[in-house]
Protein backbone atom coordinates (compact mmCIF):
# COMPACT_ATOMS: atom_id res chain seq x y z
CA UNK A 1 0.00 0.00 0.00
CA UNK A 2 1.51 3.25 -0.98
CA UNK A 3 0.80 5.16 2.12
CA UNK A 4 2.71 8.45 0.74
CA UNK A 5 0.44 8.93 -2.88
CA UNK A 6 -2.64 8.18 -0.02
CA UNK A 7 -1.35 11.22 2.09
CA UNK A 8 -1.04 13.26 -1.10
CA UNK A 9 -4.40 12.70 -2.05
CA UNK A 10 -6.05 13.85 1.17
CA UNK A 11 -4.10 16.49 1.68
CA UNK A 12 -4.60 17.90 -1.95
CA UNK A 13 -8.38 17.38 -1.38
CA UNK A 14 -8.55 19.22 2.25
CA UNK A 15 -6.24 21.73 0.58
CA UNK A 16 -9.12 22.12 -1.89
CA UNK A 17 -11.69 22.83 -0.05
CA UNK A 18 -10.08 24.82 2.22
CA UNK A 19 -9.19 27.10 -0.28
CA UNK A 20 -12.75 27.81 -1.80
CA UNK A 21 -14.22 28.02 1.73
CA UNK A 22 -16.33 30.86 0.73
CA UNK A 23 -18.10 27.87 -1.70
CA UNK A 24 -17.14 24.71 0.41
CA UNK A 25 -18.17 26.06 4.20
CA UNK A 26 -19.85 29.18 4.07
CA UNK A 27 -23.38 28.07 2.46
CA UNK A 28 -23.79 25.32 4.69
CA UNK A 29 -23.12 27.33 7.95
CA UNK A 30 -25.96 30.35 6.74
CA UNK A 31 -28.30 27.72 5.06
CA UNK A 32 -28.63 25.59 8.48
CA UNK A 33 -28.39 29.15 10.90
CA UNK A 34 -31.57 30.15 8.44
CA UNK A 35 -33.18 26.33 9.55
CA UNK A 36 -32.25 27.16 13.42
CA UNK A 37 -33.55 30.44 13.44
CA UNK A 38 -37.26 29.88 11.02
CA UNK A 39 -37.93 26.29 12.00
CA UNK A 40 -36.19 25.90 15.75
CA UNK A 41 -36.84 29.32 16.80
CA UNK A 42 -39.90 31.14 15.04
CA UNK A 43 -42.33 28.19 14.30
CA UNK A 44 -40.74 25.90 16.83
CA UNK A 45 -41.65 28.19 19.94
CA UNK A 46 -45.61 27.07 18.79
CA UNK A 47 -44.99 23.65 17.49
CA UNK A 48 -44.37 22.17 21.68
CA UNK A 49 -42.24 19.38 22.52
CA UNK A 50 -41.45 16.07 20.40
CA UNK A 51 -40.56 12.91 22.53
CA UNK A 52 -40.51 15.23 25.40
CA UNK A 53 -37.43 17.58 22.97
CA UNK A 54 -38.30 20.96 22.51
CA UNK A 55 -38.39 21.20 18.51
CA UNK A 56 -35.24 23.24 18.39
CA UNK A 57 -33.25 20.24 20.11
CA UNK A 58 -35.24 17.77 18.06
CA UNK A 59 -34.56 18.75 14.74
CA UNK A 60 -30.56 19.85 15.57
CA UNK A 61 -29.08 16.48 15.43
CA UNK A 62 -31.00 16.10 11.54
CA UNK A 63 -30.10 19.45 10.54
CA UNK A 64 -26.57 18.82 11.24
CA UNK A 65 -26.20 14.86 9.81
CA UNK A 66 -28.46 16.40 6.57
CA UNK A 67 -25.13 18.91 6.34
CA UNK A 68 -23.12 16.10 6.73
CA UNK A 69 -24.48 14.07 3.81
CA UNK A 70 -24.52 17.09 1.16
CA UNK A 71 -21.30 18.11 1.80
CA UNK A 72 -19.57 14.61 1.70
CA UNK A 73 -21.09 13.90 -1.30
CA UNK A 74 -20.51 17.19 -3.09
CA UNK A 75 -16.64 17.06 -2.06
CA UNK A 76 -16.25 13.80 -3.95
CA UNK A 77 -18.76 13.93 -6.67
CA UNK A 78 -17.31 17.36 -7.66
CA UNK A 79 -13.56 16.70 -6.98
CA UNK A 80 -13.57 13.48 -8.52
CA UNK A 81 -15.70 14.66 -11.81
CA UNK A 82 -13.09 17.53 -12.38
CA UNK A 83 -10.61 15.27 -11.88
CA UNK A 84 -11.74 13.31 -14.31
CA UNK A 85 -12.87 15.84 -16.73
CA UNK A 86 -9.60 17.69 -16.97
CA UNK A 87 -8.03 14.08 -17.46
CA UNK A 88 -6.25 14.92 -14.33
CA UNK A 89 -7.04 11.35 -13.21
CA UNK A 90 -4.22 10.10 -16.12
CA UNK A 91 -1.67 10.94 -13.25
CA UNK A 92 -2.87 8.62 -10.87
CA UNK A 93 -3.78 6.19 -13.24
CA UNK A 94 -0.15 6.27 -15.20
CA UNK A 95 1.31 6.30 -11.22
CA UNK A 96 1.83 3.54 -9.32
CA UNK A 97 -0.96 3.62 -6.72
CA UNK A 98 -3.54 1.14 -6.65
CA UNK A 99 -7.37 1.56 -6.97
CA UNK A 100 -8.24 1.35 -2.71
CA UNK A 101 -5.76 3.99 -2.59
CA UNK A 102 -7.42 6.69 -5.56
CA UNK A 103 -10.77 5.14 -3.94
CA UNK A 104 -9.46 6.06 0.14
CA UNK A 105 -8.01 9.05 -0.54
CA UNK A 106 -11.14 10.83 -2.32
CA UNK A 107 -12.97 9.55 0.30
CA UNK A 108 -11.42 10.55 3.15
CA UNK A 109 -11.48 13.99 1.93
CA UNK A 110 -14.93 13.64 1.18
CA UNK A 111 -15.31 12.55 4.78
CA UNK A 112 -13.02 15.26 6.21
CA UNK A 113 -15.18 17.61 4.70
CA UNK A 114 -18.36 16.21 5.83
CA UNK A 115 -17.27 16.57 9.45
CA UNK A 116 -15.91 19.42 9.42
CA UNK A 117 -18.88 21.37 7.84
CA UNK A 118 -20.79 19.12 10.77
CA UNK A 119 -18.55 20.40 13.42
CA UNK A 120 -19.34 23.77 11.93
CA UNK A 121 -22.86 23.50 12.40
CA UNK A 122 -23.12 22.14 14.94
CA UNK A 123 -21.24 25.32 16.82
CA UNK A 124 -23.84 27.51 14.99
CA UNK A 125 -27.16 25.17 17.11
CA UNK A 126 -24.97 25.85 20.26
CA UNK A 127 -25.90 29.58 19.51
CA UNK A 128 -29.70 28.49 19.31
CA UNK A 129 -29.82 25.20 21.44
CA UNK A 130 -28.82 24.17 24.38
CA UNK A 131 -28.47 20.73 24.10
CA UNK A 132 -26.12 18.37 25.21
CA UNK A 133 -25.03 15.16 23.60
CA UNK A 134 -26.09 11.83 25.68
CA UNK A 135 -23.59 9.41 24.03
CA UNK A 136 -20.88 10.86 21.95
CA UNK A 137 -19.45 7.70 20.43
CA UNK A 138 -23.27 6.67 18.46
CA UNK A 139 -23.67 10.44 17.18
CA UNK A 140 -19.54 10.45 16.24
CA UNK A 141 -19.70 7.21 15.21
CA UNK A 142 -22.63 6.81 12.93
CA UNK A 143 -21.77 10.82 11.79
CA UNK A 144 -18.79 9.13 10.68
CA UNK A 145 -20.47 6.21 8.41
CA UNK A 146 -22.71 8.41 6.47
CA UNK A 147 -20.27 10.50 5.56
CA UNK A 148 -18.25 7.77 4.57
CA UNK A 149 -21.34 6.32 2.88
CA UNK A 150 -22.39 9.72 0.91
CA UNK A 151 -18.48 10.09 0.17
CA UNK A 152 -19.08 6.94 -1.98
CA UNK A 153 -21.67 7.67 -3.71
CA UNK A 154 -20.35 10.65 -4.38
CA UNK A 155 -17.61 8.76 -6.05
CA UNK A 156 -20.21 6.51 -7.90
CA UNK A 157 -21.75 9.27 -8.99
CA UNK A 158 -18.51 11.07 -10.57
CA UNK A 159 -17.24 7.73 -12.43
CA UNK A 160 -20.65 7.55 -13.57
CA UNK A 161 -21.20 10.79 -14.44
CA UNK A 162 -21.00 11.71 -18.21
CA UNK A 163 -21.23 15.82 -17.72
CA UNK A 164 -21.90 18.21 -15.44
CA UNK A 165 -25.46 17.55 -15.54
CA UNK A 166 -25.36 14.56 -14.17
CA UNK A 167 -23.71 15.10 -11.22
CA UNK A 168 -26.41 17.94 -9.69
CA UNK A 169 -29.21 15.37 -10.84
CA UNK A 170 -28.84 13.10 -7.58
CA UNK A 171 -28.74 15.75 -5.19
CA UNK A 172 -31.48 17.20 -6.67
CA UNK A 173 -33.74 14.61 -7.36
CA UNK A 174 -32.48 12.55 -4.79
CA UNK A 175 -30.38 13.46 -2.33
CA UNK A 176 -32.73 16.41 -1.12
CA UNK A 177 -35.92 14.68 -1.36
CA UNK A 178 -34.49 12.00 1.11
CA UNK A 179 -33.46 14.47 3.44
CA UNK A 180 -36.57 15.89 4.17
CA UNK A 181 -38.18 12.84 3.94
CA UNK A 182 -35.71 11.71 6.31
CA UNK A 183 -37.44 12.71 9.43
CA UNK A 184 -34.99 15.71 10.01
CA UNK A 185 -38.03 17.98 11.39
CA UNK A 186 -40.42 15.62 12.21
CA UNK A 187 -41.08 12.48 13.53
CA UNK A 188 -42.32 9.60 11.29
CA UNK A 189 -44.87 8.71 14.14
CA UNK A 190 -46.66 11.78 12.98
CA UNK A 191 -47.19 10.55 9.75
CA UNK A 192 -50.21 8.57 8.73
CA UNK A 193 -49.35 4.94 8.74
CA UNK A 194 -49.26 3.96 5.22
CA UNK A 195 -46.50 6.86 4.99
CA UNK A 196 -44.58 5.29 7.70
CA UNK A 197 -44.10 2.01 5.99
CA UNK A 198 -42.98 3.70 2.87
CA UNK A 199 -40.93 6.02 5.35
CA UNK A 200 -38.87 3.05 6.64
CA UNK A 201 -37.64 2.48 3.35
CA UNK A 202 -35.69 5.60 3.21
CA UNK A 203 -32.18 4.89 4.76
CA UNK A 204 -31.32 8.55 5.44
CA UNK A 205 -34.04 7.89 7.64
CA UNK A 206 -32.50 5.35 9.89
CA UNK A 207 -28.96 7.34 10.01
CA UNK A 208 -30.76 10.69 11.13
CA UNK A 209 -32.61 8.85 13.50
CA UNK A 210 -29.72 6.96 15.45
CA UNK A 211 -27.66 10.41 15.08
CA UNK A 212 -30.52 12.10 16.76
CA UNK A 213 -30.39 8.94 20.02
CA UNK A 214 -26.88 10.20 20.18
CA UNK A 215 -28.06 13.60 21.13
CA UNK A 216 -31.01 13.57 22.57
CA UNK A 217 -31.84 9.46 23.41
CA UNK A 218 -34.70 10.04 21.13
CA UNK A 219 -35.55 7.51 18.04
CA UNK A 220 -38.25 6.34 15.70
CA UNK A 221 -35.76 2.93 14.32
CA UNK A 222 -34.32 0.66 15.95
CA UNK A 223 -30.46 1.90 16.42
CA UNK A 224 -28.74 -1.36 15.79
CA UNK A 225 -30.62 -2.22 12.40
CA UNK A 226 -29.58 1.72 11.50
CA UNK A 227 -25.99 1.00 11.94
CA UNK A 228 -26.41 -2.41 10.41
CA UNK A 229 -28.14 -0.59 7.41
CA UNK A 230 -25.43 2.24 7.07
CA UNK A 231 -22.20 -0.51 6.88
CA UNK A 232 -24.41 -2.36 4.62
CA UNK A 233 -24.28 0.17 2.15
CA UNK A 234 -20.73 1.06 3.02
CA UNK A 235 -19.74 -2.35 2.36
CA UNK A 236 -21.82 -3.06 -1.01
CA UNK A 237 -21.03 0.91 -2.05
CA UNK A 238 -17.18 0.23 -1.82
CA UNK A 239 -17.29 -2.86 -3.68
CA UNK A 240 -18.62 -1.49 -6.19
CA UNK A 241 -16.57 1.48 -6.61
CA UNK A 242 -13.54 -1.09 -6.70
CA UNK A 243 -15.59 -2.41 -9.54
CA UNK A 244 -16.18 0.63 -11.57
CA UNK A 245 -12.22 1.44 -11.01
CA UNK A 246 -11.10 -1.86 -12.05
CA UNK A 247 -12.90 -1.93 -14.79
CA UNK A 248 -11.77 1.59 -15.78
CA UNK A 249 -15.29 3.12 -16.31
CA UNK A 250 -15.48 6.50 -17.29
CA UNK A 251 -11.81 6.82 -16.93
CA UNK A 252 -10.19 4.85 -19.27
CA UNK A 253 -10.75 3.33 -23.00
CA UNK B 1 17.34 -5.70 -21.21
CA UNK B 2 14.47 -4.45 -22.96
CA UNK B 3 13.26 -1.38 -21.91
CA UNK B 4 9.96 -1.82 -23.50
CA UNK B 5 8.46 -5.63 -25.75
CA UNK B 6 5.30 -5.31 -27.09
CA UNK B 7 3.92 -8.11 -28.24
CA UNK B 8 0.73 -8.73 -30.72
CA UNK B 9 -0.87 -5.40 -29.05
CA UNK B 10 -4.28 -4.95 -30.59
CA UNK B 11 -6.40 -2.59 -29.24
CA UNK B 12 -10.66 -1.81 -30.81
CA UNK B 13 -12.25 1.08 -29.38
CA UNK B 14 -15.61 0.50 -27.79
CA UNK B 15 -17.12 1.93 -31.48
CA UNK B 16 -15.38 -1.37 -33.02
CA UNK B 17 -12.74 0.62 -34.49
CA UNK B 18 -9.59 -1.17 -34.98
CA UNK B 19 -6.48 1.36 -33.91
CA UNK B 20 -3.88 -1.91 -33.07
CA UNK B 21 -3.63 -4.16 -35.50
CA UNK B 22 -1.52 -6.54 -33.52
CA UNK B 23 1.72 -4.90 -32.98
CA UNK B 24 5.44 -6.25 -32.27
CA UNK B 25 8.10 -4.16 -30.57
CA UNK B 26 11.16 -3.93 -28.77
CA UNK B 27 13.01 -0.84 -27.30
CA UNK B 28 16.62 -1.71 -26.09
CA UNK B 29 17.64 -0.01 -22.39
CA UNK B 30 19.26 3.89 -22.84
CA UNK B 31 17.97 3.20 -27.14
CA UNK B 32 16.44 6.61 -28.20
CA UNK B 33 13.44 5.65 -30.16
CA UNK B 34 11.31 7.31 -32.51
CA UNK B 35 7.76 6.11 -33.27
CA UNK B 36 6.68 8.20 -35.94
CA UNK B 37 3.39 7.78 -38.25
CA UNK B 38 0.75 10.53 -39.56
CA UNK B 39 -1.78 11.72 -37.89
CA UNK B 40 -4.67 8.39 -36.13
CA UNK B 41 -1.83 6.36 -37.16
CA UNK B 42 -2.24 4.54 -33.39
CA UNK B 43 0.84 5.93 -31.87
CA UNK B 44 -0.83 7.32 -28.69
CA UNK B 45 -3.34 4.46 -28.63
CA UNK B 46 0.00 2.23 -27.98
CA UNK B 47 1.38 4.82 -25.69
CA UNK B 48 -1.61 4.62 -24.20
CA UNK B 49 -1.86 1.19 -23.52
CA UNK B 50 2.10 1.19 -22.02
CA UNK B 51 1.26 3.50 -19.47
CA UNK B 52 -1.79 2.13 -18.40
CA UNK B 53 -4.52 4.91 -19.70
CA UNK B 54 -5.99 2.58 -22.04
CA UNK B 55 -7.29 -0.83 -21.97
CA UNK B 56 -6.02 -3.15 -24.25
CA UNK B 57 -8.13 -5.99 -26.47
CA UNK B 58 -5.48 -8.29 -26.56
CA UNK B 59 -1.45 -8.79 -26.75
CA UNK B 60 1.54 -7.95 -23.73
CA UNK B 61 3.27 -5.09 -23.00
CA UNK B 62 6.36 -5.62 -20.76
CA UNK B 63 8.33 -2.80 -19.31
CA UNK B 64 11.80 -3.69 -18.47
CA UNK B 65 10.94 -7.01 -17.33
CA UNK B 66 7.88 -5.90 -15.35
CA UNK B 67 4.72 -7.63 -17.38
CA UNK B 68 2.26 -4.62 -17.67
CA UNK B 69 -1.16 -6.91 -16.53
CA UNK B 70 1.03 -9.34 -13.53
CA UNK B 71 3.08 -6.54 -12.15
CA UNK B 72 1.31 -3.40 -13.09
CA UNK B 73 3.13 -1.30 -10.26
CA UNK B 74 6.71 -2.42 -10.74
CA UNK B 75 6.07 -1.56 -14.50
CA UNK B 76 4.66 1.78 -13.95
CA UNK B 77 7.26 2.86 -11.43
CA UNK B 78 9.70 2.68 -14.30
CA UNK B 79 8.01 4.78 -16.66
CA UNK B 80 7.56 8.56 -17.06
CA UNK B 81 5.25 9.66 -19.63
CA UNK B 82 4.62 13.13 -21.05
CA UNK B 83 1.23 12.93 -22.92
CA UNK B 84 -0.04 14.18 -26.18
CA UNK B 85 -2.56 17.20 -24.66
CA UNK B 86 -2.54 18.77 -21.38
CA UNK B 87 -3.86 16.91 -18.55
CA UNK B 88 -2.28 18.74 -14.86
CA UNK B 89 -4.54 20.33 -12.79
CA UNK B 90 -5.06 23.78 -14.32
CA UNK B 91 -5.78 25.55 -11.53
CA UNK B 92 -2.37 24.32 -9.31
CA UNK B 93 0.54 25.56 -8.83
CA UNK B 94 3.60 24.50 -11.08
CA UNK B 95 5.49 23.21 -8.34
CA UNK B 96 2.54 21.65 -6.67
CA UNK B 97 1.82 19.85 -9.87
CA UNK B 98 5.32 18.22 -9.70
CA UNK B 99 5.17 17.64 -5.71
CA UNK B 100 2.15 16.10 -5.97
CA UNK B 101 3.21 13.60 -9.17
CA UNK B 102 6.26 12.61 -6.73
CA UNK B 103 3.65 11.82 -4.07
CA UNK B 104 1.80 9.63 -6.12
CA UNK B 105 5.42 7.80 -6.81
CA UNK B 106 5.70 7.31 -3.54
CA UNK B 107 8.68 9.74 -2.63
CA UNK B 108 9.72 11.61 0.76
CA UNK B 109 8.76 15.10 1.19
CA UNK B 110 11.96 16.38 1.09
CA UNK B 111 13.51 14.24 -1.88
CA UNK B 112 10.29 15.32 -3.75
CA UNK B 113 10.82 18.96 -2.91
CA UNK B 114 14.55 18.29 -4.18
CA UNK B 115 13.85 16.29 -7.36
CA UNK B 116 10.77 19.21 -8.23
CA UNK B 117 13.67 21.94 -8.15
CA UNK B 118 16.17 20.17 -10.08
CA UNK B 119 13.21 18.99 -12.69
CA UNK B 120 12.13 22.78 -12.72
CA UNK B 121 15.23 24.37 -13.11
CA UNK B 122 16.52 21.69 -16.08
CA UNK B 123 12.82 22.76 -17.75
CA UNK B 124 13.74 26.49 -17.58
CA UNK B 125 10.35 27.41 -15.26
CA UNK B 126 11.99 27.61 -11.95
CA UNK B 127 10.86 31.23 -12.05
CA UNK B 128 7.21 29.89 -12.61
CA UNK B 129 7.12 27.71 -9.58
CA UNK B 130 4.39 29.66 -8.46
CA UNK B 131 2.35 30.55 -11.21
CA UNK B 132 -1.16 28.88 -11.45
CA UNK B 133 -0.42 26.32 -14.32
CA UNK B 134 -3.27 28.00 -16.30
CA UNK B 135 -1.63 30.87 -16.80
CA UNK B 136 1.34 29.81 -18.38
CA UNK B 137 1.54 29.64 -22.64
CA UNK B 138 1.17 26.82 -24.62
CA UNK B 139 5.38 25.89 -25.03
CA UNK B 140 5.72 26.11 -21.04
CA UNK B 141 2.63 23.64 -20.41
CA UNK B 142 4.46 21.14 -22.28
CA UNK B 143 7.57 21.85 -20.39
CA UNK B 144 5.28 21.26 -17.04
CA UNK B 145 4.63 17.93 -18.45
CA UNK B 146 8.17 17.04 -19.37
CA UNK B 147 9.23 17.94 -15.92
CA UNK B 148 6.32 16.52 -14.25
CA UNK B 149 7.28 12.96 -16.10
CA UNK B 150 10.77 13.19 -14.84
CA UNK B 151 10.31 13.88 -10.97
CA UNK B 152 10.65 10.24 -9.97
CA UNK B 153 13.65 9.89 -12.58
CA UNK B 154 12.26 7.48 -15.09
CA UNK B 155 14.28 4.73 -16.37
CA UNK B 156 12.02 4.81 -19.80
CA UNK B 157 10.50 8.04 -20.61
CA UNK B 158 7.70 7.97 -23.34
CA UNK B 159 6.94 11.31 -25.20
CA UNK B 160 4.05 11.76 -26.79
CA UNK B 161 5.01 15.04 -29.42
CA UNK B 162 6.32 16.88 -26.54
CA UNK B 163 7.59 19.52 -29.15
CA UNK B 164 4.50 20.50 -31.27
CA UNK B 165 3.17 24.10 -30.51
CA UNK B 166 6.56 24.97 -29.25
CA UNK B 167 8.84 27.39 -30.20
CA UNK B 168 11.83 27.07 -32.07
CA UNK B 169 14.47 27.80 -29.13
CA UNK B 170 12.55 26.03 -26.89
CA UNK B 171 12.86 23.16 -29.17
CA UNK B 172 16.24 22.68 -29.27
CA UNK B 173 17.04 23.01 -25.65
CA UNK B 174 14.10 20.26 -25.29
CA UNK B 175 16.07 18.27 -27.61
CA UNK B 176 19.35 18.78 -25.68
CA UNK B 177 17.49 18.30 -22.59
CA UNK B 178 16.28 14.88 -23.81
CA UNK B 179 19.96 14.26 -25.34
CA UNK B 180 21.28 14.94 -22.15
CA UNK B 181 18.76 12.32 -20.12
CA UNK B 182 19.11 9.74 -22.62
CA UNK B 183 23.10 9.89 -22.22
CA UNK B 184 22.11 9.70 -18.50
CA UNK B 185 21.29 6.72 -19.31
CA UNK B 186 17.31 6.78 -19.32
CA UNK B 187 15.83 5.01 -22.39
CA UNK B 188 13.35 7.09 -24.89
CA UNK B 189 10.76 6.61 -26.84
CA UNK B 190 9.57 9.77 -28.51
CA UNK B 191 6.78 10.39 -31.22
CA UNK B 192 6.83 13.89 -33.27
CA UNK B 193 5.67 14.84 -36.45
CA UNK B 194 8.67 16.72 -37.38
CA UNK B 195 10.98 13.86 -39.09
CA UNK B 196 14.56 16.17 -38.93
CA UNK B 197 13.49 16.04 -35.63
CA UNK B 198 13.51 12.18 -35.38
CA UNK B 199 16.01 11.76 -37.64
CA UNK B 200 18.98 14.42 -35.45
CA UNK B 201 18.13 12.81 -32.17
CA UNK B 202 17.17 9.18 -32.99
CA UNK B 203 19.42 6.00 -32.94
CA UNK B 204 16.05 3.65 -34.11
CA UNK B 205 13.13 4.25 -35.63
CA UNK B 206 9.14 2.75 -36.02
CA UNK B 207 6.92 4.00 -38.09
CA UNK B 208 3.05 3.08 -37.69
CA UNK B 209 0.52 3.32 -40.31
CA UNK B 210 -3.06 2.31 -39.47
CA UNK B 211 -2.77 0.41 -37.22
CA UNK B 212 0.47 -1.50 -37.97
CA UNK B 213 4.03 -0.93 -37.67
CA UNK B 214 4.94 -0.38 -41.52
CA UNK B 215 8.94 0.32 -40.57
CA UNK B 216 10.77 -0.90 -37.74
CA UNK B 217 14.92 -0.47 -37.85
CA UNK B 218 17.90 1.96 -37.19
CA UNK B 219 17.78 5.44 -38.41
CA UNK B 220 21.14 5.09 -40.56
CA UNK B 221 20.30 1.99 -41.71
CA UNK B 222 16.71 3.77 -43.02
CA UNK B 223 18.55 7.19 -44.18
CA UNK B 224 20.34 4.82 -46.29
CA UNK B 225 17.65 3.76 -48.30
CA UNK B 226 16.86 7.19 -49.43
CA UNK B 227 17.15 7.48 -52.73
CA UNK B 228 16.64 10.93 -53.38
CA UNK B 229 18.09 14.28 -51.54
CA UNK B 230 16.20 17.69 -52.15
CA UNK B 231 18.59 20.18 -52.03
CA UNK B 232 18.34 24.64 -52.83
CA UNK B 233 20.94 26.60 -54.10
CA UNK B 234 21.32 30.25 -54.46
CA UNK B 235 22.64 31.74 -57.59
CA UNK B 236 24.63 34.59 -58.26
CA UNK B 237 22.48 35.26 -61.21
CA UNK B 238 18.74 35.40 -62.59
CA UNK B 239 17.94 32.26 -65.42
CA UNK B 240 15.26 31.81 -67.59
CA UNK B 241 15.03 28.11 -68.19
CA UNK B 242 16.65 25.56 -65.68
CA UNK B 243 19.43 23.63 -66.57
CA UNK B 244 18.80 20.74 -67.92
CA UNK B 245 21.26 17.35 -67.20
CA UNK B 246 20.18 14.17 -67.41
CA UNK B 247 19.29 11.96 -64.21
CA UNK B 248 18.92 15.20 -61.58
CA UNK B 249 15.24 16.73 -61.64
CA UNK B 250 15.98 20.73 -61.32
CA UNK B 251 13.28 22.90 -61.25
CA UNK B 252 13.97 26.81 -60.60
CA UNK B 253 11.71 28.05 -57.50
CA UNK B 254 12.22 31.58 -58.37
CA UNK B 255 14.93 33.35 -61.04
CA UNK B 256 17.97 32.62 -58.52
CA UNK B 257 17.06 30.23 -56.50
CA UNK B 258 16.74 26.40 -57.73
CA UNK B 259 15.49 23.03 -56.31
CA UNK B 260 17.64 20.24 -57.20
CA UNK B 261 16.69 16.50 -56.52
CA UNK B 262 19.97 14.61 -56.32
CA UNK B 263 19.81 10.83 -56.54
CA UNK B 264 21.96 9.32 -53.95
CA UNK B 265 23.74 6.82 -56.97
CA UNK B 266 24.65 10.29 -58.44
CA UNK B 267 25.99 12.69 -55.51
CA UNK B 268 27.02 16.27 -56.18
CA UNK B 269 30.24 16.46 -57.84
CA UNK B 270 28.60 15.98 -61.11
CA UNK B 271 25.75 18.58 -60.67
CA UNK B 272 28.69 21.36 -59.70
CA UNK B 273 30.93 20.23 -62.98
CA UNK B 274 27.63 21.03 -64.96
CA UNK B 275 27.03 24.03 -63.32
CA UNK B 276 30.65 25.42 -63.46
CA UNK B 277 31.02 24.37 -67.11
CA UNK B 278 27.63 26.29 -67.99
CA UNK B 279 29.33 29.38 -65.94
CA UNK B 280 26.24 29.18 -63.49
CA UNK B 281 27.87 30.70 -60.24
CA UNK B 282 26.17 29.33 -56.82
CA UNK B 283 25.99 31.29 -53.56
CA UNK B 284 25.02 28.76 -51.25
CA UNK B 285 23.59 25.27 -50.69
CA UNK B 286 20.96 23.95 -48.47
CA UNK B 287 19.09 20.64 -47.83
CA UNK B 288 15.44 21.57 -48.19
CA UNK B 289 13.56 20.14 -45.18
CA UNK B 290 15.44 22.80 -42.67
CA UNK B 291 15.59 25.36 -44.76
CA UNK B 292 12.84 27.67 -42.78
CA UNK B 293 13.86 26.64 -39.89
CA UNK B 294 17.32 27.71 -40.28
CA UNK B 295 16.38 30.77 -41.45
CA UNK B 296 14.06 31.20 -38.56
CA UNK B 297 16.77 30.14 -35.86
CA UNK B 298 19.29 32.55 -37.40
CA UNK B 299 16.48 35.19 -36.76
CA UNK B 300 15.70 34.12 -33.42
CA UNK B 301 19.27 33.83 -32.20
CA UNK B 302 20.41 37.37 -33.99
CA UNK B 303 17.50 39.12 -31.77
CA UNK B 304 17.95 37.18 -28.95
CA UNK B 305 21.97 38.05 -28.95
CA UNK B 306 21.62 41.94 -30.16
CA UNK B 307 19.20 42.26 -26.75
CA UNK B 308 21.60 41.20 -24.13
N1 LIG C 1 -11.66 6.80 -27.77
C1 LIG C 1 -11.63 6.43 -29.06
N2 LIG C 1 -12.69 5.83 -29.60
C2 LIG C 1 -12.70 5.46 -30.90
N3 LIG C 1 -11.65 5.64 -31.73
C3 LIG C 1 -10.56 6.25 -31.23
C4 LIG C 1 -10.49 6.68 -29.88
N4 LIG C 1 -9.28 7.25 -29.66
C5 LIG C 1 -8.64 7.17 -30.83
N5 LIG C 1 -9.40 6.58 -31.79
C6 LIG C 1 -9.02 6.31 -33.18
O1 LIG C 1 -7.88 5.48 -33.19
C7 LIG C 1 -7.00 5.87 -34.23
C8 LIG C 1 -5.63 6.09 -33.66
O2 LIG C 1 -5.64 7.22 -32.83
P1 LIG C 1 -4.34 7.71 -32.09
O3 LIG C 1 -4.72 8.82 -31.19
O4 LIG C 1 -3.66 6.54 -31.50
O5 LIG C 1 -3.48 8.27 -33.32
P2 LIG C 1 -2.04 8.97 -33.33
O6 LIG C 1 -1.15 8.10 -34.13
O7 LIG C 1 -1.61 9.29 -31.96
O8 LIG C 1 -2.35 10.28 -34.15
P3 LIG C 1 -1.83 11.79 -33.97
O9 LIG C 1 -0.55 11.88 -34.70
O10 LIG C 1 -2.89 12.59 -34.64
O11 LIG C 1 -1.73 12.07 -32.52
C9 LIG C 1 -7.62 7.10 -34.88
O12 LIG C 1 -8.27 6.70 -36.04
C10 LIG C 1 -8.62 7.59 -33.87
O13 LIG C 1 -9.70 8.19 -34.50
MG1 LIG D 1 -1.29 11.00 -30.95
Amino acid sequence: MNFTAYNTIVVKEIYRFLRIWPQTLLPPAISTALYFLIFGKLIGDRIGTISGASYMDYIVPGVILMSVINQSYSNVVSSFYSTKFQHNIEELLVAPVSNVVILAGYITGGILRGLLVGFVVAFIAMLFSEVVVQNVSIALLIALMTATMFSLAGFINAQLAESFDAISLIPNFVLTPLSYLGGVFYSVSMLPSVWQIISMGNPILYMVNAFRFGFIGVTDVDIQLAFMMTGGFIVVMTIFSLFLLHKGTGLKQ
Amino acid sequence: MNALSISQLRKVYSNGFEALKGIDLDVEEGDFFALLGPNGAGKSTAIGIISSLVNETSGSVTIFGHDLQKHRNQAKSCLGLVPQEVNFNQFDTVKNILLNQAGYYGMSRKLASARTEHCLKQMDLWDKRDTISRRLSGGMKRRVMIARAMVHAPKLLILDEPTAGVDIEIRRSMWAMMQDVNQQGTTIILTTHYLEEAESLCRNIAIIDQGRIVENSSMSQLLARLQVEHFVLDLAEALITPPDLEGYQIELVSPKVMSVAVPKTKGLNQLFNYLTQHNIQVLSLKNKTNRLEQLFMDLVQAKTSRVE
